[in-house]
This record gives structure tokens, C-alpha cells and sequence, in this order.
């Protein structure tokens, strides 16, 4: 990717446009390698409850350093507001982030995000000093109202967390896109390596996908396919396509035919 | 005294601060965050920050995890 085309988000430039999950791998190993194979270099991570009779085994920041990764922390798993906005402020309190990725789903069968609330997290995350990236709804409206309270990046669903269907509706992609100044990254619903090249090739700022990667049988092999699949995008979206046409157009000038 | 940790009663001989309670159930305090009675307890203030009987508390670190 040529150095002048860099994501900044929150006041950070990077020069990877993927974004990797660090969750369903078979082990931390295979979490670090995969990781590293993607080129990421902002991963999400989730907050949870130290497990106290155990709490000396391995734990994320042993393999997945920190120090050469920016943690992005995100709510997973939250179903409310307030769940929501305490997680985060442990997060912070974890380690010293207030770059943060809002999630505040719907029910479980769907982990569809329930904008209401979401919308609820976001004034009172932003009031406390964070930056807020909010995964939500891929309705243009929602993500403006999003970007005007002031978060830093609108990340709609493709389809649903988990279920690799791709990417859904583009055109709303696309309408989002062009609707918001702040970053776009399609967030979840990631299958393969061209519904990375989709989103990117609609003009998005990043993606991020952690199934695709993690549920692959080689996960290694498919991160390095997904850095690639972003870079390719994104360089065709630079690259302005070609128009659409309904009747061929000959590669091959037809003076000179025998 | 008791104290609820992350949802589990456990019982202490004497209060203590929060740094010494993380040492006592063998938790590396650099590695994660506490909430105390829901509020965030700052890292900076572990040593100071007693425990008390009737506290609920969480002890939550990072893992691995997605969208």
C-alpha cells in the first residue's frame, strides 16, 4: 500500500485498514499468528471477570502484546446502556485506552445492535472523555445522529456477528459512507476474502472481522488473504473503477482488421 | 470480613487494601481493573484503597474477543 494512504481515527494514524478480533482461536498461539498475518494493527479485545480460582493461567497480553498492538477494547456482550459504559470505564482503567469500540446488541439470537440504547452509551461515553468507534445499524440516519454526537467512527454491520453472509446491503454501506465524515468500517458479517474487497471497494475506511479468520481451517493463511483482500480493495477504490455497460466494448482496436 | 468478588463470597481474616486483597488471591494487580461498590478503583490507588466488609467486587482483565 503506497505510504500516503493512511487511517486515522481518534487522532492515531495506521497504516493497516484491517482490524482483527482476538476472540475463537484454538489458542493464544494460534491468536498471535494469525494476528501477525493480517498485518492489524488494532485488535479488539473483550473485558471480562479474572478467573479466581484460577487466575494464573496464560492470559491475552502475554501473547498479544500491547506494546505493538493497539487494544481496542469492546463491549461484546452487553445488552444495556449502562453494562455498556461500566465495561468500558474498567477497560480504561485496564489499561490507560480511551479509544473504545461500542456494542450494545439486541438479543442473541441476532446480537442485532439495539440503536436506543447505543445511542444512550454513546452521549454518556463521550461525556466521560472517550472516543467512541459504535458498531450499530447500517441505516444512514442512525450514523449520522451517531458521527453528530460525536463519535469517531461509524462501524455498520455487513450481516450479522458470526454468520460470514457478507455484505447485506451495499448500497446502505455506500449511502453511509458518503452521509458521514468520520471513518467507516463495516463491522461483522465478514465470510471470505471478496466481502473484505466489497466493503472496501465501496469506499470504507477499514474492516473488521475476527469469525472469518478465526473459524477458517487456516486461519493463518486466510488473515494474510484478508490483509490482501483489503488492500486490493481499497487500491481499486482509489483506482476509480470502470463504468458498467450492457454491450461488450473491444479491448482490440477493430482498424486494421484482416 | 466478606466480600463478594465477582460474584463469589469469599472471607478475609481482617480488612485490607485492595493491593494486598489482589496479592492474597494470587492476581497480578498490573493486569487488571477493579470496580468497588461500582465504582472504578484508579490503579494508582490499590495501596490505599481499603477493602471493607459487605464490599462487592469486580476483578475483570482482558481476553480474547471480537465483534
Amino acid at each position: 500500500m503506497a505510504n500516503d494512504d493512511f487511517f486515522e481515527v481518534g487522532g492515531r494514524k495506521f497504516s493497516s485498514r484491517l482490524l482483527v478480533g482476538t476472540g475463537k482461536y484454538k489458542d493464544f498461539e494460534e491468536t498471535a499468528k494469525a494476528i501477525e498475518a493480517s498485518g492489524a494493527e488494532i485488535v479488539t479485545v473483550a473485558v471480562r471477570r479474572v478467573n479466581l480460582s484460577d487466575p494464573s493461567q496464560p492470559m491475552l497480553v502475554d501473547y498479544v502484546s500491547p506494546k505493538k498492538y493497539t487494544y481496542l477494547p469492546n463491549t461484546a456482550g452487553c445488552f444495556t446502556a449502562d453494562d455498556a459504559v461500566r465495561t468500558l470505564r474498567l477497560a480504561r482503567e485496564a489499561g490507560g485506552w480511551d479509544l473504545v469500540k461500542l456494542e450494545v446488541l439486541g438479543d442473541q439470537k441476532t446480537l442485532y445492535p439495539n440503536m436506543p440504547e447505543t445511542l444512550a452509551a454513546a452521549e454518556a461515553l463521550i461525556k466521560d472523555g472517550f472516543k467512541v468507534m459504535v458498531y450499530c445499524s447500517d441505516d444512514p440516519i442512525q450514523a449520522k445522529k451517531l458521527e453528530d454526537m460525536g463519535c469517531v467512527a461509524i462501524m455498520p454491520l455487513g450481516s450479522l456477528i458470526g454468520s460470514g453472509l457478507g455484505i447485506m446491503n451495499p448500497i446502505n454501506i455506500r449511502l453511509i459512507k458518503e452521509s458521514v465524515s468520520v471513518p467507516v468500517l463495516v463491522d461483522a458479517g465478514v465470510g471470505t476474502a471478496s466481502d473484505a474487497a466489497e466493503a472496501m471497494e465501496l469506499g470504507c475506511d477499514g474492516v473488521l472481522m475476527n469469525t472469518a479468520i478465526a473459524a477458517a481451517k487456516d486461519p493463518i493463511r486466510m488473515a494474510l488473504a484478508m490483509k490482501l483482500a483489503v488492500e486490493a480493495g481499497r487500491l481499486a477504490y482509489l483506482s476509480g473503477r470502470m463504468p458498467k455497460k450492457m454491450y461488450a466494448d473491444p479491448s482490440s482496436p477493430l482498424a486494421g482488421l484482416i | 470480613m466478606k466480600v463478594m468478588i465477582n460474584g463469589e463470597e469469599k472471607t478475609f481474616a481482617e480488612s485490607m487494601s485492595v493491593e494486598a486483597l489482589l496479592t492474597d488471591l494470587g492476581i497480578d494487580p498490573r493486569k487488571v481493573a477493579v470496580e468497588r461498590n461500582l465504582e472504578i478503583v484508579p490503579k494508582s490507588t490499590y495501596a490505599d484503597v481499603a477493602v471493607g466488609d459487605g464490599d462487592r467486587l469486580e476483578v475483570v482483565h482482558f481476553i480474547g474477543g471480537g465483534c
